[in-house]
């Protein structure tokens, strides 16, 4: 089910470190939004605040309905951090059955096959992830994210080991999700084929929101500054 | 009905990736045979005095051996964040605590019961006359090592010096328990043994208010 997300005030203190600082956002359910913003802004905190793997110190997350602007609960969102969140020692198609399991999908078997055949790993169904390459590995990880064809991704710098070939399947898969209204968050380093695919960009820094914006150029502004 | 699941999905991950890395059992078993053989030849033990420190010896070796295990426990999630995968995944993140919990437990049971045999014939004790209340024993006082050490595991795994705070959470906190197990088992090697109920209760108790506690408060030792 697509789903919007509000952050209201949400700030995030490691000690006396803040990593996010009164961050406050409404994403839209269906927008695809690309974070950008130098090492250490607070892109990764954020994703993970809104993936309710880190408890803000203060503010409050939702998740909304696309339908009447009411809070959605059961909203589950895929994740791909920047680690692969796989078993090195499970196969790949061990790692995605229990996945499903434990996110209690119904058709597991079928859903398990038709990700590995997307994410180009049928052959290797069977061997040990730790077997595999950064960018297999990574295919893994985004297959895992997309197992319960989620309402909202988040993705921490995805195309990170993908070769060319993997990179146009990730833009082509994350097309596919974002016209079929799924909701897109999303960290990136610079303009790239898959920052194309956003429909708004927010820059961060020092953990504060300092530019936000749907159109053209003040969009790339935003993306190739982020690195400058 | 999903914790159930979820644990079952979650115990066969922990089952299969030990039972290809074997690195747990292996581990514990080579230790506590290692501290069995050894003291049987340091203190070259007649029956009598097998029945009288054998009990603590054999708890001291599980001691070790599950703070060995335990470990590795929850580090093992952070290798490549798979801690954030199954909380994103699970319904209930006590599975997960259920899960560790009962594989930890399985297999700490599994190598004391390969190793009791080989402590009967160096140590001259015989214990299949009362072997059921020795599986009983041994499982509650596992279940409560496992209860605490899993718990503490999941809180040192995210703490800087965690090789050193598992085991100083942890040793305080089991003593209760390890006293009771020790005495318990001590009158069961006994030439008229004996099981001291007291004991057994103390052990129960023990393992219940842990684990109601995990329940209740397990899911905030998961958080980052």
């Amino acid at each position: 089910m697509p789903a919007g997300l509000r952050l209201e005030n949400i700030e995030k203190r490691y000690g006396g470190l803040y990593a996010l600082r009164k961050v406050s956002l409404i994403i839209a359910p269906g927008e695809c939004v690309v974070l950008a913003g130098r090492n250490g802004s607070g892109k990764t905190t954020l994703l993970r605040v809104a993936a309710r793997l880190v408890r803000p110190s203060s503010g409050k997350l939702t998740f909304f309905s696309s339908a009447r602007d009411e809070v959605a609960t059961e909203v589950r969102p895929g994740f791909v951090a920047h680690t692969i969140m796989a078993y090195d020692e499970l196969t790949a198609e061990e790692n995605l059955r229990l996945f499903a399991q434990l996110r209690g999908l119904k058709n597991a078997a079928a859903r398990v096959d038709v990700l590995l055949q997307e994410v180009g790993l049928a052959e290797r169904r069977s061997s040990l992830v730790r077997t595999f390459s950064r960018g297999m590995r990574q295919r893994v990880a985004i297959a895992c994210a997309l197992l319960n064809e989620p309402g909202v991704l988040l993705l921490d710098e995805p195309a990170t080991g993908l070769d060319p070939h993997g990179i146009a399947w990730l833009v082509e898969t994350l097309r596919q999700l974002r016209d079929g209204g799924c909701t897109i968050l999303m960290s990136l380093h610079g303009e790239s084929e898959i920052s194309g695919l956003g429909t708004r960009a927010i820059r961060l820094d020092a953990g504060s929101v300092i530019a936000d914006t749907r159109t053209g150029a003040t969009f790339r502004t935003i993306l190739t500054f982020a690195d400058a | 009905m999903s914790l159930l699941s979820n644990t079952s999905a979650l115990l066969g991950k922990e089952v299969r990736t030990e039972f290809r890395s074997r690195e747990l059992l292996m581990t514990t078993v080579i230790f506590i045979l290692i501290v069995i053989v050894l003291f049987s030849f340091t203190f070259d033990p007649t029956s009598d005095e097998s029945r009288r420190f054998g009990s603590g010896l054999l708890w001291l070796a599980f001691l070790f051996a599950a703070s060995l295990m335990l470990q590795p426990c929850f580090l093992r999630e952070q290798h490549n964040d798979t801690l954030s995968a199954l909380r994103l995944s699970v319904s209930d993140p006590f599975a997960i605590f259920l899960a560790k919990l009962i594989a930890n437990t399985l297999f700490l049971l599994l190598t004391e019961l390969l190793l009791l045999p080989i402590f009967s014939t160096m140590y001259n004790v015989p214990v299949l006359p009362v072997l059921h209340w020795l599986v009983l024993v041994f499982f509650l006082g596992s279940l409560g090592i496992c209860v605490v050490g899993t718990a503490l595991s999941a809180i040192s795994a995210q703490a800087r010096m965690r090789e050193l705070l598992l085991p100083l959470l942890m040793l305080p906190l089991l003593t209760p328990i390890l006293v009771a197990s020790t005495e318990v088992t001590k009158s069961l090697l006994d030439r008229n043994p004996f099981v001291q109920w007291k004991g057994v209760e103390i052990v129960a108790v023990f393992d219940v208010v842990f684990l109601t506690a995990l329940w209740l408060f397990g899911e905030y030792l998961l958080e980052e």
